[in-house]
């Protein structure tokens, strides 16, 4: 009797699950009438705008998870170090990016940063770039800031910097050559974890006017039958490929343990 | 050098240096999430040149606007709770219901990936199964000449919105009650058998209230999920649907409530709506752990 209610519940659920999956990829196949083919795929791949977006919110991902390293291993490495009280603060306001809606955030940034505020970001193109990067950095501040911050529990942050300190390492040596080794891993869960989110992102990009591939395959969603089905298969396989590698990453570190 | 321990109070003269350590994260975090969010919170209680008014909270209390509210607050509370039960039913099966010990990890890695993928495939995905030349709406057709526009199912309306969110709401509901439901000790159902409780009576007197938090947190999370959701529904409906982040967007595009400061409003209501889902979910959390470790 439970068995059959919990093989039901599973099932429903994955046939939940999968329909849209198959769904989307069998209808990205279908642009040649009568047979299956790849047609949608050669379309999006050759279309210059997808090049173009995708490189635009590739170059913005990466840049976004190299200013978050610098930005949340040294704050986590700080506050666990000297300012052990400040940790439930400061593990509160990164949680704020996941209450306030990012359509809030970006609001506030246009009102903030405008062509006649004291910081006009909007007002160029580069400065344009870097405030959407800074919020691509908001948004992957939660899953960033828990992620080096569980990487550092595993390791005795006080004995690695005193030994450091008492062999004449500065601050930014032991930072590099120390910390950041040692919760590599944790940083690059984060990492492409960011880059899953920067990548699909949409309402910051199009309110900010930035070509990136969120509003690229929104614009593509209205003008277009099949090509928006093989985006999404595109843009599943890469949530996926990222979140696999996170996977692989956290099982490489089971297998080797760190080394204090 | 400095001392290490946390017991050891260092000297009290070198105490404000320690806060530099944090400048650059109290900075970005102050320019780029605090006071864009007081600006928005700020402006919904100013009028456009400056002075203190509450004409803008008064403005959200038209009946578009509520109506957009009301509908958000319906879809959000509609996904929160299917997701909730279809999640709590599909994690108590891997958990209690004796099935293969090999469905647990794959279930919960694909759980990770589809709590991810919201936002413009996920619509492009539901358009492709459900839409009017979807896969399903085909299969129905075609086999038993059953139109589901005919019984006037819509991908583009109420119920189309909250079935598509389901699709992120039910991962999220199995990643968070899983490590929940793991947290019941056997020892208690144990203890309730020897005491003569039957499987329904150690649910409905033991397990539930233990799981009631979390589940109510829960719930309260996925609600303000949904609520904040914009890019599926403007990649489902484009605008035909005029819920509250969809009217907030077309806002900050081109004042379409012909008030900007109207949009501060509109947006310091979906701060308030999520803000206090998330406090819920958080003083549920807190509770909840007392007995799930």
């Amino acid at each position: 009797m439970k068995k059959i209610w919990a093989w039901g519940a599973l099932v429903f659920g994955l046939l939940y699950f999968t329909l849209p999956l198959i769904g989307m990829t069998n209808f990205s196949l279908k642009m040649r009438r009568g047979e299956y083919s790849f047609d949608a795929y050669q379309k999006v791949f050759a279309d210059p705008r997808f090049q173009e977006t995708f490189t635009y919110s590739v170059m913005q991902a990466l840049f976004t998870i190299v200013f978050g390293v610098l930005l949340v291993v040294p704050t986590a490495y700080w506050v666990r170090l000297k300012l052990p009280r400040l940790r439930p603060v400061v593990e509160f306001i990164t949680l704020l990016p996941l209450v306030i809606p990012a359509i809030v955030i970006v609001f506030g940034y246009i009102r903030l940063y405008n062509t006649s505020s004291w910081l006009p970001l909007t007002g160029s193109l580069t400065g344009t770039n870097i405030l959407l990067m800074f919020g691509y950095a908001t948004l992957a501040l939660p899953y960033m800031y828990r992620a080096v911050d569980t990487g550092l529990r595993t390791i005795d942050v006080a004995t690695l910097t005193e030994a450091a300190q008492s062999l004449g390492a500065g601050w930014a040596t032991i930072l590099a050559k120390i910390i950041l080794p040692n919760v590599l891993v944790a940083v690059l869960s984060g990492a492409f974890l960011t880059f899953a989110i920067v990548i699909g992102e949409f309402t910051m990009a199009a309110l900010l006017n930035r070509p990136a591939f969120g509003p690229y395959m929104q614009l593509l969603g209205a003008n277009r039958a099949y090509e928006p089905a093989a985006l999404a298969v595109i843009a599943f396989g890469i949530t996926w490929g990222c979140l696999g590698l996170i996977q692989l990453v956290s099982r490489f570190q089971k297998s080797a343990p760190p080394k204090a | 050098m400095s001392s290490a321990k946390p017991d050891a109070s260092p000297p009290a003269r070198r105490l404000p240096l320690h806060w530099l350590g944090i400048l650059p994260f109290a900075a970005f975090v102050t320019l780029f999430l605090l006071l864009p969010t007081m600006k928005i919170v700020v402006g919904a209680f100013q009028t456009p040149e400056g002075g203190f008014t509450l004409a803008n909270i008064r403005g959200l209390f038209t009946p578009s606007i509520l109506a957009a509210y009301w509908i958000s607050i319906k879809i959000s509370i509609a996904s929160a709770l299917l997701g909730c039960l279809i999640g709590f039913a599909m994690a108590s099966a891997i958990v209690f219901g004796g099935l293969p010990k090999g469905i647990r990890g794959p279930l919960l890695t694909f759980s990770g990936v589809a709590s991810n993928f919201a936002g413009v495939p996920l619509a492009f995905a539901f358009l492709a199964t459900l839409g009017p030349v979807g896969i399903v709406t085909v299969f129905l057709r075609s086999n038993f000449g059953f139109d589901l526009r005919m019984l006037g199912f819509n991908l583009l309306s109420f119920w189309g919105l909250t079935i598509t969110y389901l699709f992120f709401q039910i991962p999220l509901m199995i990643l968070i009650i899983t490590p929940a439901l793991d947290g019941l000790k056997r020892e208690w159902r144990e203890a309730a058998e020897i005491l003569g409780a039957t499987g329904l009576q150690y649910w409905r007197m033991v397990a539930f209230p233990i799981l009631l938090p979390s589940l109510l947190g829960t719930l309260a999370l996925l609600f303000a999920n949904a609520f904040g959701a914009v890019a599926t529904a403007i990649a489902l409906t484009g605008s035909s649907l005029s819920i509250v982040p969809i009217l907030l967007f077309a806002q900050i595009r081109g004042d379409v409530l012909g008030n900007p400061h109207l949009g501060y409003a509109l947006a310091f209501g979906m701060i308030v709506v999520t803000g206090i889902a998330n406090a819920i979910y958080i003083w549920l959390r807190s509770r909840s752990e007392r007995w799930l470790k």
